[in-house]
């Protein structure tokens, strides 16, 4: 089979030059395309108005025009190389960054970038049916652009694993087709990967607390000294501040039909009026939110630290942090619970590095709340939403095996058993969410629970045909 | 102390510490070490007690009686100083070396003592130890390397393992190992014999099995002829064969590559590691066992083992930081195969042809004990077949080129070329006949392009190149599953591709062109990034699968005990009995057992 890779696969990393490369990615292109056909959304479509990466300059990244689906150009971006890079943190600080592998961290490397490939497929399958129920066009558009890019995330990854780990890390990169999420045999790496998104909430709710995870595991590559792992994050950031966008503006638009509905019929019980209520809203967010913050890992990582210190993964914006970035000497305090309390505890900063990253994912998500909460203070809505307590409903880390109530109270199992209902969605909550998607296919045209958006794509008007089938 | 620069190189002219005479069939090695001879400054040679340059005379002169001297039939060592042979290795030399430098000293007289074995089970030069007075430690030691010991019975003479009470190390160049495992001394004497400083004298000696017999010095030189004579009646060696003379090798180092006339090594110190190139023969192919003879040391399979041996000697003792061996070979498997087969075939009738085999054997057992990461990369041009597959098989890992390299001819070309102009005269040497095969065989194949890499198993692979456990390599690769080697012995003398040497498990990894730089590059990279003492055990561990020796028993049990005494303080610590000998102050020792 010969390709015409510019065209087929547009890239920057002269892929027509790179005969090995070529060889690699031929094999792996028709599995990802199997993949794609057998776990990819299930609504059959025509072709999606979508945005297509063609280059990584500012023309080039957000190019719009409809695709068939299996047709989308999924293409391998790097952000432009900076010649005079050097490793920013650990005990390689100063050093220029690599351009290869180096053999001492090969097991390391590979790891990370196959747990973050692993992710981006992942969500695709997450969410292959919701395009049964899109509550638009728009949405649906929404939905396949993210879905596309979760697919282009994956090439970035797998482009790290052909041109750079050799047999193993091709191993690998077929291994990532291997792995479907919730497959009994094969599950996807991490836990909250492994679950469906039923519905267009949840997915709002995905998009933005667990995509917004993704954001932060990026930002830590991003800064590694393995420069071409560190400029493919560069660039996937770009994309996945589109995927957040999503996410906000999702939620924006349920809350203000929330709030409408609660203003028009002046009550909270908005769900036989065909809205959802604001308490399901707060579960939904309770529920993403605590389990987005599992996916940091336990507060405490010798791995990490080893990571770090290496110089495989940096902190969030490591270099515009203002201390000694080896962090030999620093001390973190983290959370957990001591006799049946929430207590400080002070810790060896190196170790605590997926607590200083969490502390920054859990800033970021406050933001959306006091926006959402601005909707409702527009419509005179006094309750107000909010994210849950840090230990609430944890798996992972020092709270996992204590009940701790969304507003940081420790109880006992009983207790905390009796109030989950009030918590978390019940099957009750998650039916009436589930029967109010219904599919609306018709241009301009939006279901019932949630707002319009106040603008189409690309300057497109709401009505624009942005799926045809 | 800084170590020097240690050169394997001398010959009977420059000896300063033994003598060799000969007298018909029989030769002496007579020990008169020069106190004043240390190879590094800070002690004195007192006693016939020796030190690395003692035992490198010792190594070339046993090398030189078989091949030089093919009509020695029994080689007698004794001591040329009055009332001592010889008190062993030099203890204010051990106390004053690193350890890396002991542990190679160890080894290296380890290596020794089994050629001297090696000889007299192989050679038909049966190997007598004259104890003319004292032997002890590393003295005794060395009578024990040989067939027979006789003791001189004067009343004083003793032989002894005082190293346990005195110095609080190990007799550890295979005198425990072969007290109890060769010469069947019972365990409890010989807990006795190694715990007693003064040794075992007369015929206590005898009765303990410690030697073969005694002899008053009266009629000492006498016995020791007499026994030397039968040992020699009793020798299969061909009457009137003339030996071959073993010149000096012609080494030529330039900064960090060193090129010999059949192997080659490029220091890589950026990388921690060598590059090792093996070139097949390049003269023509012996018609007959005169002609082998006439060629002598310029005989490709003796001339390859002769330059093997001494890079092996010198990496070991003067590169440790470069800790990973990458070996390659070079050249035409026909012609491999071609002179495998003139080997075979006068083997059994040729000394000098069986010569060459157990040295060449003895090299590779050398590799095998060598604590360094062994890699074979085995590409298009190579010659991995039948006695140099032996060089693979002797590998941690082997990696074999799958096909060809697409953008291929320019590597190791180009590092030629490189090379050349830096020293076109030395390089010219080895690597332009690499390239002469390398487009023989390319006109061989009809298409004038080069061929992938392939391997061939011979008869060398199944038990003529045995490792010190007894086995070939391949049995102890295939410990496991000893019906595979036998359908293995089927596929002799057929080229073998890297698919096939993978499905049959003769090579570990076979990259294809696409893979195969990167795999490579990280592997080395890899390899280069964990703890060599780690890697030194572990390698050492694996290699050796099967049935114990008495040679693997003195390579790994007791060298490896030796090794970790060497590290403990009762031995090496600032009170420590071994840095404290001849102080007058008494060591003091942590008594708690581990």
């Amino acid at each position: 089979m010969s390709i015409d890779y510019t065209e087929r696969i547009p890239n920057n990393v002269d892929l027509s030059g790179d005969r090995r490369l070529q060889r690699a990615l031929e094999s792996w292109q028709p599995r990802f395309l199997r993949w794609w056909g057998e776990m990819g959304p299930t609504l059959p479509t025509q072709d999606v108005y979508l945005r297509t990466a063609i280059d990584v300059g500012r023309e080039g990244w957000a190019h719009f025009g409809h695709v068939a689906l299996p047709e989308y150009r999924w293409g391998i971006f790097l952000a432009e190389r900076d010649p005079d890079r050097r490793i920013a943190f650990g005990q390689n600080m100063g050093r220029p960054v690599w351009q290869q592998v180096p053999g001492e961290y090969r097991a390391e490397l590979q790891r990370l970038i196959v747990v973050q490939g692993d992710t981006e497929p992942a969500s695709v399958e997450q969410q292959r049916r919701l395009g049964l129920s899109a509550p638009s066009l728009y949405d649906l558009r929404n939905l396949f652009q993210v879905n596309v890019e979760e697919g282009r995330h994956l090439w970035a990854m797998v482009y790290l694993l052909h041109a750079y780990f050799g047999r193993t890390g091709r191993d690998e990169a077929d291994a990532l087709l291997l792995r479907n999420s919730g497959s009994e045999d094969s599950p996807r790496i991490l836990g909250a990967f492994n679950e469906e998104t039923p519905d267009w909430l949840s997915f709002y709710m995905f998009t933005y607390f667990t995509d917004r995870d993704g954001k932060y595991q990026l930002g830590t590559l991003k800064e590694s000294a393995f420069d071409p792992l560190s400029r493919t994050c560069e660039f996937m950031l770009k994309e996945e501040a589109h995927h957040m966008f999503v996410g906000t503006t999702g939620v924006d638009r349920v809350v203000e039909r929330t709030a409408q509905l609660m203003r028009e019929h002046n009550t909270d019980d908005i769900g036989r009026f065909g809205g959802i209520p604001l308490d399901v809203i707060q579960k939904y967010v309770n529920f993403h939110y605590s389990v987005s913050l599992d996916l940091f890992g336990g507060e405490t990582s010798t791995n990490v630290a080893n990571y770090f210190t290496a110089g495989l993964k940096g902190r969030w914006q490591e270099e515009r942090r203002g201390d000694d970035h080896l962090l030999t000497e620093a001390v973190a305090t983290v959370q957990h619970v001591e006799n049946g309390r929430i207590a400080n505890l002070r810790l060896p900063a190196l170790t605590a590095l997926n607590a200083d990253l969490r502390g920054e994912y859990i800033a970021d998500c406050g933001t959306g709340i006091t926006r959402w909460n601005r909707i409702l203070t527009g419509h005179g809505i006094d309750a107000a939403l909010h994210l849950p307590h840090i230990g609430f409903n944890r798996q992972v880390g020092a709270f996992a095996g204590h009940h701790v109530t969304p507003d940081g109270r420790i109880l006992d199992r009983v207790a905390w058993e009796a109030g989950r209902d009030r918590w978390l969605p019940t099957p009750d909550d998650k039916t009436h969410v589930l029967s109010l998607m219904r599919p609306v296919y018709e241009p301009g045209k939006i279901a019932a629970w949630v707002a319009p958006p106040r603008n189409g794509i690309n300057n497109r008007p709401l009505d624009y045909e942005y799926v045809h089938f | 102390m800084s170590q020097p620069e240690v050169s394997f190189d001398t010959e009977p002219g420059r000896y300063r510490h033994l003598r060799l005479e000969f007298d018909g069939e029989i030769a002496r090695i007579v020990l008169r070490v020069d106190e004043s001879g240390g190879l590094v400054p800070g002690y004195e040679l007192k006693l016939n007690s020796y030190d690395l340059g003692v035992d490198i005379e010792l190594y070339d002169a046993v090398q030189r009686l078989r091949f030089e001297h093919p009509e020695v039939r029994a080689v007698v060592v004794t001591g040329g100083l009055e009332k001592v042979f010889c008190a062993g290795a030099n203890i204010r030399m051990l106390a004053q070396s690193e350890h890396s430098w002991k542990v190679n000293f160890c080894k290296f007289t380890n290596e020794t003592r089994n050629g001297i074995e090696d000889a007299t089970a192989h050679s038909g030069q049966t190997y007598l130890a004259a104890v003319n007075g004292t032997a002890a430690g590393g003295g005794y030691e060395l009578a024990l390397a040989c067939d027979q010991i006789i003791l001189i019975d004067d009343g004083s003479s003793a032989v002894s393992l005082p190293e346990v009470p005195l110095l609080a190390v190990l007799p550890g160049t295979g005198g425990l190992t072969r007290v109890v495992d060769k010469r069947g001394v019972r365990k409890d004497l010989a807990d006795v014999f190694a715990t007693r400083s003064e040794g075992v004298r007369g015929r206590t000696a005898v009765e303990w099995r410690l030697v073969d017999e005694t002899a008053p010095r009266s009629r000492f030189a006498e016995t020791v002829r007499q026994r030397a004579a039968e040992a020699a009646a009793r020798s299969t060696r061909p009457a009137g064969a003339e030996g071959i003379a073993l010149p000096a090798l012609q080494r030529s180092q330039t900064g960090d590559t060193i090129v010999y006339s059949t192997v080659r090594a490029d220091l890589d110190r950026a990388n921690g590691l060598v590059e090792i190139t093996v070139y097949g023969p390049r003269h023509d192919i012996p018609e007959s066992p005169e002609r082998i003879h006439e060629l002598g040391a310029d005989f490709w399979p003796l001339a390859m083992t002769r330059e093997l041996d001494d890079l092996i000697l010198r990496l070991r003792t003067n590169e440790l930081e470069l800790g990973t061996w990458v070996l390659r070979t070079e050249g035409d498997i026909d012609r491999v195969l071609a002179f495998e087969r003139v080997l075979a075939e006068y083997g059994r009738t040729d000394w000098l042809v069986n010569e060459i085999r157990h040295y060449f054997k003895r090299t590779l057992k050398r590799l095998d004990v060598t604590s360094r990461s062994l890699i074979a990369l085995i590409e298009p041009g190579g010659c991995f077949a039948g006695p140099l597959l032996e060089l693979a098989l002797a590998c941690d890992r082997q990696y074999m080129l799958d096909g060809l390299l697409q953008e291929d001819e320019p590597t190791r070309t180009a590092l030629a070329a490189d090379d050349e102009e830096r020293d076109p005269a030395r390089i010219a040497l080895a690597v332009d006949d690499g390239q002469r095969d390398r487009a023989r065989s390319a006109l061989a194949s009809g298409d004038g392009e080069r061929e992938p890499a392939r391997i061939v198993l011979t008869a060398s692979n199944f038990g003529s190149l045995p490792m010190g456990n007894g086995l070939s390599r391949l049995a102890s690769r295939f410990h496991g599953d000893p019906d595979h080697v036998a359908k293995l012995h089927l596929e002799a003398g057929r080229r073998i591709d890297a698919a096939e040497a993978l499905e049959k498990g003769l090579v570990t990894f076979a990259p294809d062109d696409l893979d195969w730089e990167d795999e490579i590059r990280i592997a080395l990279e890899e390899r280069a990034s964990l703890s060599p003492d780690a890697l030194t055990a572990m390698e050492a561990n694996l290699r050796f699968a099967g049935p114990e020796t008495m040679e693997t028993k003195i390579f790994a049990r007791l060298t490896a005990w030796q090794n970790w005494i060497f590290n403990r303080p009762n031995a090496a610590g600032p009170e420590g009995a071994l840095r404290l000998y001849g102080t007058g102050r008494r060591a003091a020792f942590d008594r708690r057992r581990v």
